[in-house]
């Protein structure tokens, strides 16, 4: 079984510039699990000490936000596409947090 | 003996017919001027001179209701003579035209009269189903706030502004770099220094005198941001910092104001529709700002200067459909695009009952 997760782009550093990792897991929290075991430096952007996941950072499967499913016990299948996604910064050219 | 080829009603009654569960195609027969002038709501107009080439396009089926006026309701019952010549069954005519119509109280649709030079500028708008003169009279009353005058709002703000949305307000705190200049194409080598607000004033006035341009040199905060809404339709979100879009997304959520939302990061960006009421707001799709690091802005991740041209005129775009009432605006749907791909991805965001903006119980939220 293989799931694409699709990184965006603030964190393909930690995947060596990888836009799509291909992973396996019965669960989404497996395959994020498995995500993370493959690309350590992920972890603490997306998982919380207590493996739960961090609230700025929402995850998509097959286009649904995890959090209207079954958040990290949601099943996966064969095929489907988990979306990464953290919020964005803007247009402007001015650098946040400045 | 003769029977008579169609119905004629009087304007009560034909308002009876309009308002009926099943009501009939409603269709104006008079010249272009005068249907400038106003007309009822739903008609097709079908000038009396063309409308035996035309009619078959408007009511391909020939047993449809088809209700006709014109001024006074002579034309119209010529027109019925016509029709039925031709083989339709189900005429009737408006006695009394629109002028009886408008004697009995009823309403019509004014338009805004566009000038020669107006219908000549927004031709191409006036020849699209869905928008003409109608929906470009609707532009040239919106009044639209512009948050940001940057990467985003230099787009959005020039496409808005040649459509003829009548009033912009628009502001930023930025002076002109020649960094901006790379994607920022509302602003010019020679205004490099200027107000970004006062810059792009210039270039919206140069491309369409039609529209009024508010320039606010400031910043967004939580203070300011109600009296920057008042009066306003829909905004256009070019921000860079969670905290003005938050403050932007609470006070928006609060008065029922629609915000086109965007985000870009080097070669990809991100667009959705937050309509009150209608869908979910900021907080439901990101409930918690990131840690600076995790989001950082263009200064310094970079970002490839016609992503946010790209994303900006799709700002205006959802914009004008929003203003204009037509087509599915991205409202409930994130779309992504990454431009490297050339690819579109699209996410659905639903609005959150425990949301603290717009949650079940708060106003603004969606449940009844």
């Amino acid at each position: 079984m293989s799931i694409n997760v699709r990184i965006p782009p603030v964190l393909r550093a930690q995947t060596g510039g990888a836009k799509v990792v291909s992973v396996e897991g019965a669960t989404l929290g497996a395959t994020l699990q498995a995500l993370v075991a493959a690309h350590p430096e992920l972890r603490e952007q997306i998982f919380e000490a207590d493996s739960s996941l961090r609230r700025w950072v929402n995850v998509y499967v097959d286009g649904a936000d995890v959090r209207h499913l079954g958040g990290l016990e949601t099943p996966t299948r064969d095929g489907i596409e988990v979306v990464i996604l953290p919020a964005m910064a803007g247009g402007a050219a001015a650098p946040v947090g400045e | 003996m003769t029977t008579k080829l169609f119905a004629e009603v009087d304007a009560k009654a034909a308002q009876q017919l309009l308002d009926s569960p099943t009501p009939p195609l409603l269709i104006d027969v008079r010249e272009q001027n005068e249907w400038d002038a106003g007309y009822l709501r739903g008609a097709t107009h079908a000038p009396k001179g063309t409308i035996s080439f035309t009619i078959g396009n408007i009511a391909p089926e020939k047993s449809a209701p088809i209700l006709l006026y014109c001024a006074g309701g002579v034309r119209s019952a010529a027109v019925a003579e016509t029709l039925a010549g031709l083989g339709y069954t189900n005429l009737t005519s408006m006695v009394g035209g629109i002028n009886g119509w408008s004697a009995a109280g009823l309403p019509v649709v004014e338009t805004t009269t566009l000038t020669p030079e107006q219908k000549s500028r927004y031709s191409r708008h006036l020849l699209l189903p869905g928008v003409g003169a109608e929906g470009q009279a609707k532009l040239l009353k919106a009044r639209v706030l512009m948050v940001g005058a940057g990467g985003l709002g230099a787009p959005a703000a020039l496409y808005l502004a040649a459509a003829g949305v009548g009033h912009v307000r628009i502001i930023d705190f930025d002076n002109v770099e020649a960094s901006n200049l790379q994607r920022q194409v509302i602003h010019t080598t020679d205004r490099v220094g200027m107000p970004k607000v006062d810059s792009a004033a210039v270039q919206i006035h140069a491309l369409n005198p039609d529209v009024q341009v508010e320039a606010i040199n400031g910043m967004l905060t939580t203070e300011n941001v109600a009296s920057l809404l008042d009066g306003v339709d829909l905004v256009i979100d070019g921000t860079d910092t969670f905290e003005a879009r938050y403050a932007l997304n609470d006070a928006a959520v609060q008065l029922g104001i629609p915000v086109v939302h965007a985000g870009v990061f080097r070669f990809e960006g991100q667009l959705t529709v937050l309509a009150p009421g209608r869908g979910p707001c900021y907080r439901c799709l990101h409930p918690t700002p990131p840690p600076a690091e995790m989001a950082p802005g263009c200064g310094v991740a970079g970002v490839l200067g016609v992503l946010p041209g790209a994303i900006g005129v799709l700002q205006a775009t959802e914009a004008l459909k929003v203003l204009l009432g037509i087509g599915e605006p991205l409202i409930g749907r994130l779309l992504l695009w990454d431009a490297l791909e050339g690819g579109f991805t699209e996410l659905t965001v639903r609005r959150d009952p425990h949301c603290v903006a717009c949650g079940d119980g708060k106003r603004g939220g969606g449940a009844a």
